[in-house]
């Protein structure tokens, strides 16, 4: 009855294009954007900020980052936490050798960073596909935290081999460091996010994304119609780890503060972003965040169903999580391997016909 | 949005039956699951117990009842943070994370929020310095403590002489192992051994290739700092490739039951420091009395006196000293994080009060002030018996090597001190 294309009618080619066809779409684009800017920052306290908002906000840059590279390009990465690792450590090190620079600059410099370093590891890609790649991308994540672990000049020769944010402000307002408050960190996030999901959605809807979905579906074809594939596979490494790297940034600087690369960073990190992006949707911007969503969510509510609930055991609690993200991800690969995002294209066709399917 | 108004119901539930009581709210972040849990579990038993057999002994401390939350953080910096932030709203009065990497995440937050954070042992090892770090206290004793007290042991072995000695560190690849390195660099130098660290990468289940390097170096001695998996695995490497277990000595945390009898007779004679006496102690008693046999015990129960249950039990009883002294000093049972802290500075924790406490040389007595955050550092090294299955004190405590360390924390403190603009100075309300 409202979800529907009849009677919104476009009269230019800008709209003809536009991301969000239908009406209805478009307003509620607009109504969350409202809410998460001029609503949540007044609301917002520590709890929701750390526990869900913040991880949420800098998970779904990494997962719209992986996205790009496994659900648009079809070529499968196990590096996403060492990409997340360089976009941190050159944070951090931008961060301290140039104090005066606004940390907003470093965090997209950061990202740059990682994309050359992405880019350089997608060279073998174009030799090699599948499984073969993915393990090609896992020597990327074991050796880049090796490199940051042996090496002391990334992390400034501290005695503990860490690296801690030191604080830096945004308009005056510290957004890294110790005394932070919940609604900076949230809205510095949020505008990363904003920013990434808007050019990776514009991206893959433009020529580049075409490419890459060319190459995605068959990567023989997609050479004889013209698609290079050397351009489209080193962009699409570098533009996905140019979102990687920003999360990295992020993760690092303004949620945790102070990061020990093998624990932050590991292999886990990188299957955690790889089941968020297959949970979600692979090749689905909004299915980025829907797996964010679901993969940071999920625990945090568990643990308040049942422990604060029900009254269990913690660790059966936690037991349990992992269960259920196990179970989640075999029936989503059998049932639905587009994720949640199918779940909400299905869901929005029937909204299309609602109330006469007939 | 599901499940926000989901979380957002379940949230304010467990909030309004928080404030509900006013109580001193304990929060315990430990971890049973992950390869890090075999030591989380009987820490955490032995914190848990021994508050609920005060509940259930004296009514609480000063007559107000401890309400223990637990949260799961699996030894993950995250989930740490995330435990952190659920719990601080209810007024928590301390912390101890029992992880280096999430101490690290919750010195600057619990600093902010004026929480006072004890890591006993474990942690940031320059918050010794009490002037730099006025809400982090890590006493009875730290990681470059350690460091000195295994090498003035070794050096009481070799007559006082370890020229030319090859010493080697096989450490978890984190915070936590790189710790003792600056120290056991600085003491290398002092004392003319050779130094050779070597990293093993979490979780620490593969280190084939550590061992085989250290059969081929040879090194007379081999030290440890283990935590987890990792523990049981370099232990059955070392009895697999014949090093002799008397040279081989782990720091307070690779020193445990768990630890040795995986490697079976293997494991006899590997040796360890603690810095808690070991045995039968008489609180171990009241605790079966009031907790176990009233069927309150934390997880299964089966670790009462195992080495961590012990010094689980120890940490809880200098937060129960911490919280009295806090009373004592503010004169109101109810108090608060701010006064547990003025209680901690103001701790002295001596042989009669733990005689009192049933348990008796538990530790090293000790005073806490507002410049040494770190009490005395002693430790004692212990051996494993595998014949019995148990650990034997080898040691009375050995002092650590002050005049080494204490330039180091002063150093270090410094340096934090500096990135972070704090003026060190003895805290004032």
């Amino acid at each position: 009855m409202f979800y529907r294309e009849a009677g919104d009618f476009k009269t230019s080619y800008a709209a003809d294009n536009q991301t969000f066809p239908i009406a209805f779409d478009r307003y509620r684009y607009w109504v969350v954007l409202a809410i998460a800017f001029l609503v949540m920052p007044f609301i917002i306290n520590d709890y929701w900020a750390n526990a869900l908002l913040i991880p949420f906000l800098i998970y779904a840059i990494a997962a719209i980052g992986l996205n790009i590279l496994t659900g648009y390009c079809g070529q499968v990465s196990l590096g996403t936490g060492a990409f997340m690792a360089v976009g941190a450590y050159s944070c951090y090190k931008l961060m301290t050798a140039f104090p005066d620079v606004s940390i907003l600059i470093h965090v997209v410099l950061a990202g740059g960073i990682t994309a050359m370093v992405g880019a350089a590891f997608g060279l073998p890609s174009l030799r090699i596909k599948g499984f073969y790649l993915a393990v090609a991308t896992l020597a990327a994540q074991f050796f880049l935290v090796w490199l940051f672990n042996k090496v002391p000049w990334f992390y400034n020769n501290s005695a503990s081999g860490q690296i801690s944010a030191p604080e830096r402000f945004v308009f005056g307002v510290p957004v890294t460091g110790a005394n932070t408050d919940a609604w900076a960190v949230y809205l510095v996030c949020l505008v990363f996010v904003t920013g990434s999901a808007i050019i990776a959605r514009n991206m893959t809807r433009g020529s580049m994304g075409r490419k890459w979905m060319a190459i995605r579906d068959m990567d023989i074809a997609a050479e004889i119609i013209g698609v290079n594939p050397l351009r489209a596979k080193l962009s699409a490494f570098a533009v996905s780890s140019f979102f990687v790297g920003i999360s990295g940034a992020l993760f690092f600087s303004v949620y945790l503060g102070a990061v020990e690369v093998g624990e932050v960073f590991g292999i886990n990190k990188s299957f955690l972003v790889l089941f968020m992006v297959i949970i979600g949707g692979l090749g689905s911007i909004f299915g980025s965040f829907a797996g964010a969503a679901f993969i940071v969510c999920l625990p945090v509510v568990l643990k308040l169903i049942g422990v604060d609930l029900f009254g269990w055991p913690p660790d059966l609690v936690a037991h349990f999580n992992l269960i259920i993200v196990g179970l989640l991800i075999m029936f989503f690969l059998i049932k639905e391997p587009h994720g949640l995002a199918q779940l909400w294209r299905v869901a929005k066709e029937k909204l299309r016909l609602w109330p006469f399917p007939h | 949005m599901k499940l926000y108004t989901l979380t957002a119901v379940a949230l304010t539930t467990a909030l309004a039956a928080g404030t509900a009581t006013a109580d001193l709210v304990m929060p315990d972040l430990s971890y049973r699951t992950g390869p890090y849990a075999a030591g989380g579990i009987p820490f955490s038993d032995g914190y848990q117990d021994y508050l609920n057999m005060l509940n259930a002994r004296d009514g609480g401390i000063g007559g107000e009842e401890l309400r223990i939350i637990e949260c799961e953080t699996g030894y993950n910096t995250e989930k740490g943070v995330e435990c952190y932030e659920s719990t601080k709203g209810e007024g928590a009065l301390i912390y101890q994370p029992l992880s280096t990497g999430i101490t690290y995440q919750l010195i600057p937050k619990a600093t902010a929020d004026k929480i006072p954070l004890h890591t006993m042992g474990y942690g940031r090892t320059s918050a010794a310095n009490g002037e730099v770090f006025n809400w982090v206290f890590n006493y009875p004793a730290n990681y470059w403590d350690a460091a000195g007290v295994i090498v003035n042991y070794l050096l009481d072995e070799n007559g006082g002489d370890l020229k030319g000695k090859k010493v080697a560190l096989v450490y978890h690849n984190s915070a936590y192992g790189k710790e003792p390195i600056r120290t056991l660099e600085a003491l290398s130098a002092e004392h003319g051994f050779d130094f050779n660290p070597i990293a093993v990468d979490h979780p620490g289940q593969e280190q084939k290739s550590q061992w085989l390097q250290i059969r081929r170096e040879r090194p007379d001695y081999v030290l440890m700092w283990g935590w987890g998996v990792m523990n049981q695995v370099a232990i059955q490497e070392a009895a697999n490739i014949g090093f002799p277990m008397e040279n081989f000595i782990g720091n307070w945390w690779s020193g445990a039951e768990h630890d040795v009898t995986p490697a079976g007779d293997g494991a006899n004679g590997y040796k360890s420091l603690n810095m808690n006496r070991i045995g039968d102690l008489p609180v171990f008693a009241d605790i079966k009395k009031h907790v176990h046999d009233a069927g309150n015990a934390a997880g299964d129960g089966s670790n009462l006196g195992t080495v961590l249950y012990t010094r689980g039990m120890y940490a809880a009883m200098l937060a129960q000293e911490a919280i009295a002294s806090a009373q004592k000093i503010h004169g109101v049972s109810d108090v608060t994080a701010a006064m547990v802290r003025d209680g901690m500075e103001a701790l002295a924790i001596t042989a009669d009060r733990m005689k009192e406490l049933g348990m008796e040389n538990i530790g090293p007595a000790f005073d806490v002030s507002c410049e040494n955050h770190g009490g005395s550092g002693l430790g004692i090294v212990q051996q494993w018996n595998a014949t019995d299955s148990k650990w034997v004190a080898l040691t009375d405590y050995i002092e650590p090597n002050k005049a080494v360390t204490d330039p180091l924390i002063a150093e270090d403190s410094a340096a934090f001190a500096e990135e972070n603009g704090i003026t060190p100075a003895c805290f004032k309300g």
